[in-house]
């Protein structure tokens, strides 16, 4: 499939706003951007106005924005880094495109910029491959092809439901370990695109990801919250918890995770060192996911994404609700998100 | 974390501790391109097809050559389960070992160059693979955790960092892909340089990572380029029964990756692939392929079911107790499907009682190889 037939109308590009100053941004990734609608979510809590450069295509979306459509109590849902999904609610479109707003394009081996866009929608319209694994990593990579060996009766593959991009330069660790490493900076450029084999977990970050709307767009929860959530990717889980819900739901129904390219250069920002001084709860919610999340197995009568998103979050207050109420906190969320998108996108 | 691994420099030679065992038929002249690589280290050259044809080694190498009147002297009625006529008798070098690591390699396949130039120590690299541990339960989105400047990511639970130990290295190949004869016929290489005006040999894009495959995944394990802890997962390397007398050739390898992986998974080790990538130069007749292959091309979709649905009971605690119950589901199981199978499941356990019989005693005089040592 070649990387130019790209419909712009099916993609919204979704950003969401931590920084009140977009023009950085916005400028270095005109090229890629342009042609497509863009959705900026400010989050609630940023007081500044947004300052957008022109030239784009562009609806924003501010607390006012949003309780309008979900109500005042329920803005608190999309406050921080979770603003975004409030993009995703009310998008129209097939395809989502997120980038944190301390990225820009990054550059290959070559020296080429990356389109990370059409990247991410190439990745999303080709099929994946989940139930067995490709040495040669994207069998339907131009030069690439599956492999001898592989089962002919799953060459077709199955639908992408994500791709999970990278980062060069600052990459997304966690802060005990960039405090530790603080001079370590990610220069490896694996020329690669795979698909995360069925039931393998993997922590998805939501620095640079894409993901099949209509396929699987309940699944994308804003849900976990820790309680000290800062401004700094170091100080939330929001997006690990949204991607071990969504591999297992995408798992469920049998559609495909990919990661790998395209990259994203992610500028400095933060200390990490300042980011551990505050109690690094993430970790102790992680461990206690993992083996939630392994042994979890969703009833074969959830066939619908909301269904097993509505599943999960019971699931999750059974048997996590008594560890942390973070995790009670949660499955309300996610049930609570659900009742939201039904209801915006039905009137629709 | 991750970087106590990276910090062993350099990385150690492993020359008492590996052995290299390449199945030839023709010559191994390939080895001269090895040798700054290979000098080193005792090779086990298992010699195909005609005994009585001379083999002719590199001087310099230190080595130990079999031949099938040596596996049959050395086997006796055991040696059915060892092919003949096809590169899967390879494996009897892994039985006659005595080291810890194997390194296997086709004797097609020359030394690569990576995207800066510089020639590639394949050796050196699945040394590093298996090393450093693997980290088959959780995926790491920056693969290698424990390689020099990566780590394992953002949300990569901590109780998980320490990894798994790693049985297996699989590596690459650059310019002719392992592709199967369907894929090979469908895309003969010069009529896709030509049609899209690219150098004659479409290379395959030179991936700059290691990973290792997760825990419940199946994966074709190529044998071109492959290298395993013999210690550890020895007696499932069994590379099956092909080649002549066989009605199907070119899945040895298959078959012995998809008994390894499960049996890995079981134990809790892992499998690692990637780098390193090898350079191979010829690519054989798809005509020839389709004739091996095509039993197997039908047959693996049973067997891939198969060995995804297996589970190893819990008092199987060794590797030959794991590989003596998968050879009992086979025979159960893939019986049906073609009487094969039941040969198979037979070669199975021929294989392991061989194993045991070498590995578990001093070998005599008798059962001294026919070539020449150095």
């Amino acid at each position: 499939m070649s990387s130019a037939e790209i419909n712009k109308n099916e993609v919204d590009i979704v950003i969401g706003a931590l920084n009140a100053d977009l023009t950085q941004f916005l400028t270095s990734w005109r090229p890629f951007f342009s042609g497509f609608h863009l959705i900026v979510v400010k989050d609630p809590e940023l007081k500044e106005e947004l300052n957008i450069p022109e030239g784009f295509d562009v609806d924003v979306y501010s607390k006012t924005d949003m309780e309008k459509v979900v109500g005042a109590s329920n803005s608190t849902m999309f406050s921080g880094y979770s603003c975004r999904y409030f993009g995703y609610l009310i998008s129209k479109k097939k395809y989502i495109v997120s980038i944190d707003d301390d990225c820009v394009p990054a550059k290959d081996p070559k020296g080429f910029l990356v389109d990370a866009v059409t990247q991410h929608v190439t990745n999303l319209e080709n099929p994946a491959t989940p139930l067995f694994f490709n040495t040669l990593y994207d069998p339907y990579r131009e030069g690439a092809d599956f492999v001898r060996g592989y089962p002919f009766s799953l060459r077709s593959g199955v639908p992408c439901a994500a791709s999970c991009g990278l980062w060069l330069n600052l990459a997304d660790l966690d802060a005990p370990t960039q405090a530790l490493k603080t001079e370590q900076r990610n220069t490896s450029y694996v020329d690669a695109v795979m698909t995360v084999p069925a039931k393998a977990m993997l922590p998805i970050s939501g620095i640079n990801i894409a993901f099949n709307r209509e396929l699987v767009g309940p699944a994308l929860v804003p849900a976990l919250r820790l309680a000290g959530e800062g401004k700094v990717r170091w100080e939330t889980l929001e997006d690990v918890w949204c991607g071990m819900c969504l591999k297992h739901i995408s798992d469920h129904l049998g559609y495909g995770v990919k990661t790998g390219l395209p990259y994203v250069w992610r500028n400095e920002r933060g200390d990490a060192v300042e980011s551990l001084r505050k109690k690094w709860e993430g970790m102790k919610l992680m461990e206690k996911s993992v083996p939630f999340f392994e042994s979890l197995k969703l009833p074969e009568t959830a066939l619908k994404v909301e269904d097993c998103v509505i599943e999960l979050a019971k699931a999750v207050k059974e048997q996590l609700g008594s560890d942390d109420p973070a995790f009670t906190q949660a499955a309300d969320a996610m049930v609570k998100w659900i009742q939201l998108w039904n209801s915006v996108n039905s009137s629709s | 974390m991750a970087q106590l691994y990276s910090s062993v420099k350099p990385t150690p030679m492993l020359k008492d501790e590996l052995d290299i065992v390449i199945p030839t038929i023709r010559n191994l002249d390939f080895l001269q391109m090895w040798r700054p690589f290979f000098e080193q280290y005792h090779l086990i050259i298992v010699q195909d097809g005609d005994p009585s044809k001379v083999i002719n080694i590199p001087e310099g190498f230190d080595y130990e050559l079999y031949n099938r009147n040596d596996i049959n002297r050395i086997l006796g009625p055991k040696a059915s389960c060892i092919s003949f006529k096809d590169s899967a008798c390879r494996c009897f070098g892994y039985m006659v070992s005595k080291k810890k690591y194997i390194y296997t390699i086709d004797d097609d396949c020359f030394v690569a160059k990576d995207p800066t130039g510089k020639e590639i120590n394949a050796l050196e690299q699945h040394i590093k693979n298996l090393l450093s541990p693997s980290t088959p339960h959780f995926f790491n989105t920056l693969y290698d955790p424990y390689r020099d400047g990566a780590d394992f990511v953002r949300g990569y639970p901590f109780s998980m960092r320490k990894g798994a130990i790693t049985a297996v290295s699989h590596g690459l190949w650059l310019n002719i892909p392992d592709y199967d004869a369907p894929t090979q016929l469908v895309k003969p290489l010069e009529k896709n340089s030509r049609k899209f005006d690219l150098p004659l040999r479409l290379p395959i894009l030179y991936v700059d990572a290691v990973m290792t495959i997760p825990k419940g995944t199946l994966f074709p394990m190529c044998g071109m380029n492959l290298a395993f802890d013999r210690e550890l997962i020895g007696p499932a390397m069994y590379f099956g029964l092909m080649g002549d007398g066989q009605p199907i050739g070119r899945y040895d390898d298959m078959w012995a990756g998809w008994c390894v992986k499960v049996i890995c998974d079981h134990m809790g080790w892992g499998v690692k692939t990637g780098l390193p990538y090898i350079w191979h130069s010829k690519a054989s007749n798809p005509f020839v392929n389709l004739k091996k292959e095509y039993n197997g091309i039908f047959w693996q979709e049973e067997a891939i079911p198969f060995f995804q649905s297996v589970t190893l009971p819990k008092e199987c605690t060794s590797v030959q107790q794991c590989y003596l119950e998968l050879a009992k589901l086979v025979k159960e199981k893939l019986g049906k499907v073609d009487p094969y199978f039941i040969t198979l499941a037979t070669g199975m356990v021929t294989w392991i009682e061989a194993w045991e019989e070498l590995n578990s005693e001093e070998r005599t005089e008798a059962k001294a190889p026919n070539g020449n040592k150095e």
